[in-house]
């Protein structure tokens, strides 16, 4: 039988983590308590064949990222479209660009970033694909790498290199269509 | 060595092509994701390092991209509602009390 008080030791420090994770993928309050209590009910349940010593971090977000696919996405009635556009590298850069790239300390390029909010950001994350979403999360928001990328999500190492790398294209024209839209980002398509 | 590649090298970000390292301008803007993630061999991590050690549009184009990681984490975070964490172990609790009968 699971120890109540050592998982609550080890596994509860991680909430914020995981509803970050869980709001992201949900998109609504509601559908992300739920499924963080999920989690926390699974895990906990199954937390005798969790190894000690071994990445807890990457354990609980296995189970929440199975737990979104079987309950929260079969629940949706049209199916995804599960590719993203591909567009070229340093999209969000070139588009932030004057004339001249600066190569020395903090240039227009990071100030104009300063200019997207919040809630650009997440609008934008949202607006990916789930796979590319989640691969996007783990990578980038919570820092896990590729290896244990691979073993949250269960594909190959291979794979989440693609949806990780054309995840964060397609969230970089997210912005800038969204930038566009608010005025943050020059109109002009012309990134060469 | 890389004087093989480096004549072939087209341009870089700002149409400037620096023959200064042993990879070019595309090639590390190819490898820069895998660069920033920590994920390349050290023989390939030294190389970029050097191409942007003396490459200024590169270097930009680096600069931007890890700002831009930072500041898409930094802008994402939830704080976690306070009844959540309360539901979250009241649920825990009642599976111990019903795993203990």
């Amino acid at each position: 039988m699971a120890d109540q008080a050592l998982f609550s030791d080890l596994a509860m420090e991680y909430m914020p983590a995981l509803y970050t994770a869980a709001l992201r993928m949900t998109r609504n309050p509601a559908d992300a308590e739920d499924l963080v209590q999920e989690t926390y009910l699974k895990a906990y349940r199954a937390f005798a064949s969790f190894e000690q010593g071994t990445n807890l971090k990457a354990w609980l977000y296995r189970i929440l990222t199975n737990t979104y696919i079987n309950t929260y996405r079969a629940k949706k009635r049209r199916p995804e479209i599960a590719d993203v556009e591909d567009v070229e590298d340093l999209y969000l850069y070139r588009h932030l660009s004057g004339d001249q790239a600066s190569g020395l300390g903090r240039s227009a390029e990071d100030e104009a970033l300063d200019r997207f909010t919040d809630t650009d950001v997440k609008a934008a994350i949202e607006s990916l694909p789930d796979t590319f979403r989640m691969a996007v999360l783990l990578a980038d928001v919570e820092g896990f790498s590729y290896k244990e990328i691979a073993e949250i999500t269960d594909v190959p190492i291979g794979t989440v290199m693609s949806r990780i790398h054309r995840g964060r294209k397609a969230l970089q024209k997210a912005l800038v269509d969204r930038g566009s839209t608010r005025g943050l980002v020059g109109a002009t398509d012309n990134a060469s | 060595m890389g004087d093989r590649e480096a004549p072939e090298e087209p341009a870089g970000p700002t149409g400037q092509d620096t023959a200064a390292g042993f990879v070019g301008c595309d090639e590390t803007i190819e490898r820069l994701y895998t660069y920033l993630d920590g994920e390349l061999t050290e023989q390939r991590r030294l190389e970029i390092t050097r191409h942007l050690d003396l490459c200024g549009p590169c270097v930009g184009a680096y600069g931007f991209e890890a700002e831009l990681r930072k500041v898409i984490a930094s802008r994402c975070r939830e704080r976690v509602p306070d009844d959540l964490i309360t539901r979250v172990a009241d649920a825990l609790s009642r599976e111990h009390t019903r795993q203990s009968n």
